[in-house]
């Protein structure tokens, strides 16, 4: 069962109070001697690969390489270290600290089930070797890494947007990219089906789910009180649209108001 | 032979029905809604839920259909992408006249919580749309009110389209 913890009042309270709370790190540890990872870094050494930086995080191995060798090094982790799959590749998007992207290929070997994480950091406008031939899923993730940061990725056989719509304008997990869409994103689908000249006709996109506007009869109607559409709910003549027109009386009772129906129901 | 008794005093001898032309062809609109199967997210099971065993919706007369040139319904379920708003419009586009929109859900309605760049703020930005059905997601129950409300709105109108004038312009 799971452990109690009071629950009154847990709207007002924040989770966190201290305004300065800052995250714990989680903790780095060396690679132990003898162990399956020091038998990893051993063979990259082998192979003629720099490893920048090693350390253990979490159970899983993070190597840090320089981006001209990761085709190598993963050619290398496959082939000599066993490590089958890659279950995950992307990047993140370092710009504003330090200019920079990171991109990271997560691995497992499978038969030791042990995790092995590669990084490696390159400019904004660097473009990066693709890895589809050693692993195939490098295919689709090396598409949305496009398709998200825009980094470009070399030799890959078909780099084309995958989430995204072919023509849309930006790269949505950048952190320079507003979260509700630049101009381009919040007149997407009008300028797309309809022109830009409808622009004037639809209006912005209305972010504020909360708006209720009952003069605004084009977008908002009141169930009993509808009036033509666009029409000045003051103006329209309540004898004339009366909501009775056209169907049985038995249907739409007033209960509210007790009707000459409801009494003779009872 | 009369299944029913006929009245011969009351109703004039004859077993006839008076009615306008706008009534009974907006009573056989109502009765017989066909709505496009349009699942867009998990709204999508809500409105599977009521066309199937237990909400049942074929009593009404409401009968999914799978092709855009069958039906003159579409129930909007779900959340609607800017990727997708093209294809939305142009299957509405391919439904016979007259054809209704239901807009089913919060997010077909605002944009529901998705308040980001890739999400269409409503569905109105695309299709003129008849009833809004509020809830996340509705549940079968309030579908079946919204067609119920959809039947009623039909029986206000005039039977001939050009006497309507919706909004057109989207």
């Amino acid at each position: 069962m799971r452990r109690y913890s009071p629950k009154k009042n847990v709207q007002a309270k924040a989770k966190y109070t201290d305004r300065f709370w800052v995250a714990p790190r989680v903790p780095r540890e060396s690679v132990e001697e003898g162990s399956y990872f020091a038998e990893v870094l051993e063979t990259l050494k082998e192979s003629g690969i720099e490893v920048l930086e090693s350390f253990v995080e979490l159970g899983q191995l993070v190597i840090k390489i320089n981006p001209e060798q990761n085709v190598e090094t993963l050619k290398t982790l496959k082939e000599k270290s066993c490590v089958k799959m890659c279950s995950e590749l992307s990047a993140v998007d370092y710009l504003a600290q330090d200019g920079e992207f990171e991109v990271f290929y997560q691995l497992l070997n499978l038969d030791k089930a042990q995790r092995i994480r590669v990084i490696t950091r390159i400019k904004e406008n660097q473009a990066i070797e693709s890895v589809e031939n050693i692993y195939r899923m490098a295919n689709f993730a090396e598409r949305e890494m496009y398709d998200m940061f825009g980094i470009y990725v070399n030799n890959h056989s078909y780099l084309k947007r995958i989430l995204m719509p072919d023509d849309w304008v930006g790269h949505p997990l950048l952190k320079t990219y507003p979260l509700q869409g630049d101009e381009h994103a919040s007149w997407y689908e009008v300028d797309k089906i309809f022109g830009k000249e409808y622009r004037d006709i639809i209006g912005p996109e209305i972010r504020d789910t909360a708006t209720i506007d009952r003069y605004d009869t084009q977008r908002f109607a009141r169930v009993g009180h509808e009036v033509p559409f666009g029409a000045d709910p003051e103006l329209v003549d309540k004898t004339k649209t009366s909501i009775e027109d056209g169907y049985s009386k038995t249907f739409l009772t007033d209960y509210t108001t007790g009707s000459k129906e409801l009494e003779n129901r009872r | 032979m009369a299944q029913h008794q006929v009245n011969y005093a009351s109703s004039g001898g004859l077993p006839v029905v008076l009615t306008s032309a706008d009534h009974l062809i907006n009573w056989g609109r109502s009765n017989s809604l066909w709505p496009l199967t349009y699942g867009l997210a998990c709204c999508a099971i809500e409105m599977m839920a009521s066309g199937a065993s237990r909400y049942d919706f074929d009593r009404m007369g409401v009968i999914f259909r799978a092709s855009p040139r069958q039906a003159d319904v579409m129930v909007l379920a779900g959340t609607l992408t800017k990727k997708h708003a093209e294809f939305t419009r142009r299957l509405y586009d391919q439904m016979a006249e007259p054809k209704w929109v239901i807009s089913m859900g919060s997010c077909a309605n605002t944009g529901g919580m998705f308040n980001t760049y890739s999400i269409v703020q409503g569905v109105d930005r695309v299709v003129p749309v008849d009833i809004y059905l509020p809830g996340c997601a509705p549940r079968p129950e309030t579908l079946q009110y919204a067609v119920m409300m959809l039947q009623k709105k039909i029986r206000r109108e005039s039977a001939d389209m050009k006497k309507n004038q919706k909004q057109r312009f989207i």
